[in-house]
Formats: structure tokens, sequence, C-alpha cells
């Protein structure tokens, strides 16, 4: 906070000696914390919901915004290095659902598990990744967060387990990790997320299943950004009540674009997982700006008005600055300044992402196993000979 | 030193010998004698007690006792945590077993036979064997999947088929196909203590069959060392490479050859990826014959892997004819038992395959 303050002084200072300075705002300026009204969350098989009068201190409101504003303008970076053809292959870019990541990892702790699907970088940023070593991935290039040799939808890191190309395969994953929660008895849980695409795959059922049986600490959340591809939720689905899907399991839906409602639906199902009761389903109801993946233009099912609208009406990171400024939580300046610091930290990332050398060819067949002896690996020809190490 | 002079003392013809031989007058280990399942079952019993992050998962291996009653007491010992009856759900929990193996347990997942793993072949290949590279060495997955593999008994075409080619096929997994008990529990040990995604391929028809178990194979630390084929029979004039069942059928198949002056050398694989080409090569070199024979359909098999190896290598120059493959018929399975038992390579093939090699 009082860094804040500094850097708001400093950079009046610098950027003109004279006197229409910036009123020093200090520290007592500030509203500490505020309650905030959020929308109530639609229950199924629930007696209560998650609260609607929460309170959110200035200094979750700065990082939740430094957060969310790093996720977006990271990925708009991505979008600009691939069309540059920087990053080849897929790219599923996340802007515009920002608080469902930042939100959710408010809800949990950095000891709990989380998995989810190809559209990743969000995650992977929030679950511990750096934004340079997630660019450097995209980039393939060794610096990246799986060496260069995952790419897009492979990042990992502590107690994230991607990343996952295969949709909905990730559900079973994720409760298998729940399941490891509850056998070693560590009070941990893990959040297991899918699209509205994912939502109707058969394996999310037998998942909802085993996780019921087993009482497992699994939080199930559907992102559900309206589309599935180019396939709108009406045509892919017979309800499309996402959060009544899991039948027999509780469930919630949220206003996926206020990081307010994610972070108390995601804290009011943790504490019913960690109680023991079992797995818990969140429909979170939010919307994704860029087409399902760079090589979709996002138009050709959807209106560049609906795009326009949920920008102009439903942007997340608008929200919570709007929230912050009219409650008194932060100044314009200090809310800018959180920009210029994010766009130079995306800027030096891609720097990097785009200079750091790519992955060795000699590692080309290293990490087939894992604590296992070095073996050979047949090359593209009988006399390649290639070494493979853990 | 006293003990070897009361026995020169007692033993008077055997007294000279006696001086040379040390300790004590020992009566030779009574043969253990122990079926496939059992040996199964000891191994997994072992391991369960061993690490506390091995558990086992599949339908009706608790309660049930296991459909083939692999898993009988486990249950009963180790309880609903670590013996787990899972719904009739294969993705679902195959997917679970790995992601548990993401989160530091050791899971056995059982398949009620491996062609129910085409389900969950997905979680096998994607989300196991594929997840050690693509992180680049951060997530490892030590997981097991096991189950009878192959033909079975007059089950009929959708629960017949051999797995061996398809998952060897695949980076990042290692497959194994244990032929008798030994084999059985040294290979299971070692696939469990491993720490990356093992398919381990049993064979229903074996799991009744008793073997000799040997000394050393009694004890809790006797493993068997995944990706090192084993030479049953020594043979100089042809080399019969094979996995799983069929090295009974090889070894039958040998007896019958021994006695027209042909002698089989007989390579029991026990892995099938990675394959132990080096034990091959030597076999042939020796023997310049090579028949390879395999309960698998022989289009893109097990046998074609061996074939293209050996022509790759040093062991070519050796061949004195072109390897030969005994194969399972490229149909799928037929029901009636006649038409069964000819859809499978049979002792009688194994012979006419042998002296067409040799020419005789």
């Amino acid at each position: 906070m009082l860094t804040n303050i500094s850097n708001v002084l400093r950079a009046c200072a610098q950027r003109n000696g004279a006197a229409s300075v910036v009123s020093a705002r200090t520290y007592a300026d500030f509203t500490a914390e505020a309650t905030f009204e959020i929308k109530k969350c639609d229950i199924h098989k629930l007696d209560e919901a998650p609260a609607t009068q929460v309170v959110m201190t200035r200094e979750e409101g700065l990082q939740y915004y430094r957060t969310m504003q790093t996720i977006r303008r990271m990925e708009l970076k991505a979008d600009q290095l691939y069309k540059q053809k920087i990053i080849r292959g897929f790219c599923h870019l996340y802007d515009g659902q920002e608080a469902c990541a930042v939100g959710i990892e408010a809800g949990i702790n950095l000891t709990d598990h989380l998995i989810t699907a190809y559209r990743a970088h969000g995650y992977t940023y929030t679950r511990g990744g750096t934004v340079k070593e997630i660019m450097a991935e995209l980039t393939g290039r060794r610096g990246g967060i799986a060496k260069g040799k995952g790419g897009s939808m492979h990042m990992y890191t502590k107690h994230f387990y991607g990343g996952n190309g295969i949709v909905g395969a990730q559900v079973p994953l994720g409760a298998g990790v729940a399941l490891a929660c509850k056998y070693l008895g560590n009070n941990e849980l893990c959040v297991s997320l899918y699209g509205d695409g994912a939502a109707n795959q058969g394996q999310i059922f037998e998942s909802y299943n085993m996780a019921a049986l087993w009482k497992l600490p699994a939080i199930f959340i559907c992102e559900n950004n309206r589309y599935g591809m180019g396939t709108s939720v009406e045509r892919a689905a017979a309800s499309t009540d996402y959060y009544k899907r899991g039948d027999f399991i509780p469930g919630l839906r949220v206003d996926g674009m206020d990081v307010l409602c994610v972070r108390e639906a995601t804290k009011f199902a943790a504490d019913h997982c960690r109680s023991g009761k079992g797995p818990m389903l969140m429909e979170l109801q939010t919307y994704r700006y860029h087409g399902h993946s760079m090589s979709d233009p996002g138009v050709s099912y959807r209106t560049r008005e609906e795009i326009q609208e949920v920008r102009g009406k439903s942007d997340p990171i608008s929200m919570l600055k709007d929230r912050m400024l009219s409650n008194n939580m932060a100044s314009v300046e200090e809310l800018k300044e959180i920009d210029v610091a994010v766009r130079k930290e995306i800027e030096d990332a891609a720097q990097f992402a785009t200079t750091d050398p790519e992955p060795p060819l000699e590692e080309l067949c290293n990490h087939i196993f894992y604590n296992n002896p070095a073996l050979e690996v047949r090359g593209t020809n009988p006399w390649a000979k290639l070494k493979s190490v853990s | 030193m006293a003990a070897s002079v009361r026995c020169f003392l007692r033993s008077g013809k055997n007294a000279v010998s006696a001086l040379g031989r040390r300790g004590f007058h020992k009566s030779a280990p009574a043969a253990v004698q122990m079926m496939v399942r059992d040996a199964l079952n000891q191994a997994m019993d072992e391991e369960l007690e061993r690490d506390e992050r091995v558990f086992l998962l599949g339908e009706e291996v608790a309660q049930y006792d296991g459909a083939y009653k692999v898993s009988r007491g486990l249950w009963k010992k180790y309880g609903d945590k670590r013996i787990i009856d899972t719904p009739i759900t294969e993705m679902g929990f195959a997917g679970i077993a790995v992601g548990a193996a993401m989160a530091g347990l050791r899971p056995i997942c059982e398949f009620m036979t491996f062609n129910f793993s085409m389900q969950a072949i997905d979680q096998i290949i994607n989300s196991a064997a594929k997840t050690y590279y693509m992180s680049a060495g951060f997530q490892s997955v030590p997981i097991v999947f096991r189950g009878p593999n192959g033909a079975s008994a007059g089950v009929a075409a959708q629960h017949s088929q051999c797995f061996a080619a398809w998952y060897a096929h695949c980076p990042g997994l290692k497959v194994v196909s244990p032929w008798n008990a030994e084999d059985a529990k040294g290979l299971l040990k070692s696939a469990i203590r491993d720490d990356n995604p093992v398919v381990f391929l049993e064979n229903e028809l074996m799991y009744g069959v008793p073997f000799e178990m040997s000394e050393e194979s009694q004890s809790k630390d006797f493993t068997i060392p995944i990706g090192k084929a084993k030479v049953e029979r020594q043979g100089t004039h042809v080399s019969l490479v094979t996995h799983s069942r069929y090295v009974s059928h090889c070894l039958d198949a040998a007896v019958v050859l021994a006695k027209e002056g042909i002698e089989c050398e007989v390579i029991n694989l026990r892995t099938i990826r990675p394959l132990d080409v080096e034990c091959i090569e030597t076999s042939v070199m020796k023997t310049n014959h090579l028949v390879t024979v395999e309960g698998g359909w022989p289009q893109f098999g097990v046998g074609a892997e061996i074939c293209a190896r050996i022509m790759e290598g040093p062991a070519f120059n050796y061949l004195d004819a072109p390897a030969t493959r005994v194969t399972g018929v490229d149909i799928p399975m037929p029901y009636a038992k006649i038409l069964e038992d000819n859809s499978l390579p049979q002792i009688k093939d194994i012979i006419f395959s042998v002296k067409k090699t040799l020419n005789v």
C-alpha cells in the first residue's frame, strides 16, 4: 500500500518537476475496506447460498485488479505474437474470463489443487507461473514453463495439473487428485474446470458419480462462456442449467464476471468440501472476447454487438475498477500506475519470449520416463540413435 | 568348520566332498508351486504392505475378491481406503487413477479385461503416457494398468483382443507381458515400484496354471527388471521369440522338435516395450533363424516390430532365411470352439513354421 503511494509520488515527480502534481493521497485517504452487494447465486440442492454482502479490502482489490489486468494484457500480447507468427499451433485466449481465475484462487489456497482444460494461461498465472515463463512456453523457448515441450495447452506448476488438450479428460483427473487429497487426509481439495462444451461429456458424469459416491473434496466448475467453439449452448445441450447437471451434487450458478461473486461462491464450495460433505458444482456465467482459438475470429456465430455489449456492461476489470473508485479504495492514478507496471511486465516477458533460444536438440528425447536409467530412442531412421534421460 | 567335521564323520562315503562343502547339512528346499493368480496376488499384497501410497481400484476388486480372484483377500486385509470397487465407468475411473497418481499416490488400476481399456484409452495415452514429456519432467505419473489381455476361451470377438501392439506403440508407456508365476510376481512388483505408467498385460488362461517358484522369488524384495527378456530354453537352430501364454506353446513345440533333432531357443520377451532387442539379436546371431509367436493379429503387431528391428540391426546378416511370424488369424475372434481353436497359434502351427523357416 505504502509502496503504491510512494510510486504515485515518484511518478509525479518524474513526470514533471512542476506544480501540477496530482494530490499526494495518503493512506488515510483511502477506504481500507468496503462492503459490496453482489448478485445472489442460483442454488441447486442447497438450503443456503453464498453471502450477498461481502467485504473486500483495498489490498485485496488492488491484488485482484493487478492480477486480472496482468492476465488481460498477457493474453492480448499473445494475440499480437500469434498474428506475427511468433506463437504457433493452438492458442486459446482467456480475456474476458479473468474474474473466474482470480476469483477462484481468492477462494482457495495455493496448497489446494486445480486442473483445467486448454484455455489455461490465466490459471497457470494464478497458480504461480510467471508471465515470462508462460509467454516463453507459447513461443516454444527453453525458458518456457514446460521448457518449450508443452506449448499453450500443456503448462504445469505446483498443484496445477495443466493445461489439458482432450475436452473433458481433465475432470476425472481432477476427481483423482481430490481422491488423493482425501486419501492423504491433508484437508486439501481439487478444483476441476471445464467449459459449457465439455459439460456434455460422459466422463464428467462418471466423475460426478464417483466423487459423490466417495465424498471426494472436489469442486467441479463449469466456465460457461456461452459457446463451445462455434456452437452456442442452446444448440449443444438439452439442459443449459449446467449447475444442475450434477443432479445429486449441490450446485451454484454464479456471475462469472464479478470477481467477488466468484470468490464468495468458491469459498462456500470449499467449506462444503472441506467439511467432508463431498463434491460441489459451480457454473460461472462468463464470456470470452476472443474466438475459441486464434484460428477462430469469433464473429461467425455471434454478433460484434454482443461482444461489445459484454465489454461495455460486464467487463470484469472495469467492474472492479468502478467499485474501487466509487468506494474511494484507490485513485485513478494508482490504478494507472498498476496498468503501466503490468504493461512493462508483459513487454519484458514478451522480449524474453522472443529472444530466448529454442530448446536444444540434444534434449529432444528427454523426459520420457521419470527416475529411469538413460535409454536409447529411435530417431527418424535406423541410424539415428538418440539419447533420452529422465 | 565344526559342522563340516561332523558331516565328514557322519557320512563316510561323502567325506571327501563334505570337506570341500561348507556349512550345515541342508535338505533341498521344498519346491513351492504357485498359480499365476496367486503370484499376482502376492505381488500386490507385498507392495500394498510396503508402501502406503499404493492402492488398487477397479470393478469387483474389493468385495467380490476380484472378477478372476486375483485380488482375493486384499480388501479384507486392507479395507475400503486401499482396495476400491468402482462403478462400471472405465473412462472415469482410469482418469481418476491417473489424477491420483499425479497427486502423489501409486494406483493400480485394474481393467476387468483390456478390451474395456479401450473406453479409457485416452486417459492411458494422453493423460498418463504423455504427461511427463509434455511437462518437461515436472509431472510424473506412477501408475499400473493391469488386467487380462488377449484371448480367453469362448468369449468371442469383443472380449478377446490382444492390446500389446496398441500400447507398445506409444512412447511414455512401459508394456509388460508376464508368462509364468515368477514373471507375474517379479514383474508386477517392478511395475508397481516403477515411477512411470506401466501397462501390465496378464492372461486369463494362465491364471490357474501352477509353476514352480524359485527360492529367490519367494522373497518380498524379489523383482524382475522391466525391459529384459529371458531365454527359457537354450537352442542352436532357431530363435522362437514370444510372450505370455505362447511361451508355453513354444516350449511344448520345442520338445516335439527336439525329437527330430531341431533345437529351439525359446525367448520369453517378458517386456514388450521397451523391447529387449539385444537378447533377440544375440540369439539370432547364434541360430540364424527367427520365428516370432504371438496371439495378437498379424498386421502392425509385436512380431512385425521384431522383424523390422532385426532387419535394422547386426543380426540381419546372420539370418539364413527371412523371419517368420506366427500370429493369431486376421479376423475378429469367433465363438464356436473349432473356429476359436483355429484362430490362434497352435503348437502344430509353431512346429510347421519352424520347419518351413529351416526349410526342412
